[in-house]
């Protein structure tokens, strides 16, 4: 398995976060990760955990003999369905009777699951498999005069028992990852809380409190972007950031980027290549700031 | 959504079912239910809570203990959690609190209760395989953008391995309560 990955796109980049897939593609490549597409695949099941747990396992478990067919370990560009295949291959695998039930709603499509391929989100697998110090080798354009702050969003660390990756109360990984790249991550109140997504469409009211609560806070301590590993959290950010600053009667100016947008800068990819002006927030006086090495 | 009444009405006896709780205690995520002593980590913590007037998930894991059930379910609050785990990683009995959240969801769709929003995601799943139905002009931009192009999906095999799971009588259980 060398080098070459099954990408799992999800349903929300391919539907609207072109920017993040652009980007996380570039720095890939970048680094000499060879990407494989997944030749089919459906929804990872997260949305339907909601009213039929069994359907999210099925619907799961479905994506993953796709994968143990190419005999491939998954990347995905979203902590949603990275949590979501992560935790069914585990449960089904120590679960002998729950994996037969599975293995019945496949059957009539030809499918058996095995739990032979693991997945892993891209922030995880850059930490783990590419490595900070490879990373740092790529750097050309070190963004030494940025100031930032990350959200990591809860599906990549939470619930710990089943994804079992970096501190959940204290995340570290987005840091040191941005860190990686010159730039200063700054630490902000509530850090580790939700964006607000998972309430879009249930309670908006709510869901703009919770993304309120978050720009406040990044301004406060005087960052100069927010840094994204989540389609949903980006979305949540970036494209209500206007709305908010409405609602609230508040400016905030602060642009929203994917992390790969902000490797791929200090890795002297240019703005066109990593998407972004597909970004609704304004990023181009971070952009000249770094580009130019103005202080 | 129809609601008899709210999480805040005060509690009748005739209300009282002892047997949910036993009945929860069975069920796949909500096993520990009867580990809870209410300390109030669970809301102190989340951060729904924290902008909602209404969501307090320790109020809506006692009222499962109750077995004030059909309120339970038929509230509006129930569908207000993020799934952000930070509950279940708090708690000090080691419950999975969001997972019980989830149970009961699972609960209130099988009566066909749930909000719109999972049943457009629901039935899009149903039709493309996918949670959004991603439109044509997307997938030629992605020719534009020198992405390459999505693998084709054969959505009768979704609907083929769905149909075992009963997602499609849940979703004719909504209409019936909430269709035109």
């Amino acid at each position: 398995m060398e080098n070459k990955y099954l990408i799992f796109l999800g349903c929300a980049v391919p539907y609207r976060v072109a920017s993040y897939e652009i980007s996380s593609r570039k720095i890939l490549q970048k680094l000499g990760i060879k990407l494989i597409e997944m030749p089919e695949f459906n929804c990872c099941g997260l949305p339907l955990d909601m009213i039929s747990h069994e359907s999210m396992l099925t619907l799961s478990a479905r994506n993953l003999v796709i994968a143990e067919q190419a005999g491939l370990n998954i990347i995905t560009l979203c902590p949603g369905c990275a949590g979501t295949l992560k935790k069914v291959n585990k449960v089904l695998k120590e679960n002998r009777t729950l994996k037969d039930k599975i293995n019945n709603n496949l059957k009539e499509t030809g499918l058996n699951f095995k739990a032979s391929v693991e997945t892993k989100h891209i922030t995880q697998f850059l930490i783990e498999d590419v490595g900070v110090k490879k990373i740092e080798e790529t750097i050309i354009n070190p963004l030494s005069s940025l100031k930032v702050a990350e959200h990591i969003g809860c599906h990549l660390l939470r619930p710990k028992h089943f994804i079992d990756f970096d501190d959940p109360e204290d995340p570290k990984v987005l840091k040191t990852l941005i860190e990686a790249t010159g730039a200063e991550c700054l630490d902000y109140m509530n850090e580790t809380e939700c964006c607000g997504a998972p309430s879009v469409g249930v309670n908006d009211k709510v869901a703009l409190k919770l993304a309120h609560d978050k720009f406040k806070n990044v301004k406060i301590a005087g960052a100069q972007a927010l840094i994204t590993s989540c389609p949903f959290c980006h979305v949540m950010f970036d494209t209500n950031e206007l709305r908010i600053e409405r609602v609230f009667s508040e400016k905030y100016g602060i642009p929203v980027l994917h992390y790969p947008q902000l490797l791929g800068l200090a890795m002297g990819i240019t703005p066109e290549e990593l998407g972004f002006k597909d970004l609704r927030v304004d990023a181009s006086k971070i952009l000249t700031q770094v580009i130019q090495g103005v202080k | 959504m129809t609601q008899t009444l709210s999480l805040n009405d005060p509690i009748k006896a005739s209300e009282i079912n002892p047997k949910f709780r036993l009945e929860l205690s069975k069920i796949d995520g909500s096993e520990k239910i009867l580990q809870c002593f209410q300390c109030g980590t669970c809301t102190s913590d989340c951060p729904i809570a924290k902008f909602s007037e209404s969501y307090r998930p320790r109020q809506l894991i006692r009222m499962a203990q109750l077995g004030l059930k059909e309120r339970v379910l038929k509230s509006e609050t129930l569908w207000l959690c993020a799934s952000c785990f930070t509950c279940t990683d708090r708690c000090p009995q080691d419950i999975e609190v969001a997972s019980i959240i989830r149970v009961l969801r699972n609960l209130a769709a099988e009566k066909g209760i749930f909000p719109t929003v999972i049943r457009e995601q629901a039935n899009s799943i149903l039709e493309s395989g996918y949670a959004y139905k991603i439109p044509l002009l997307r997938e030629k931009k992605r020719v534009q953008l020198d992405l390459p192009t999505l693998p084709k999906n054969d959505p009768e095999k979704i609907r083929i391995i769905l149909k075992k799971t009963g997602i499609q009588n849940l979703l004719e259980k909504w209409e019936n309560n909430f269709g035109e």
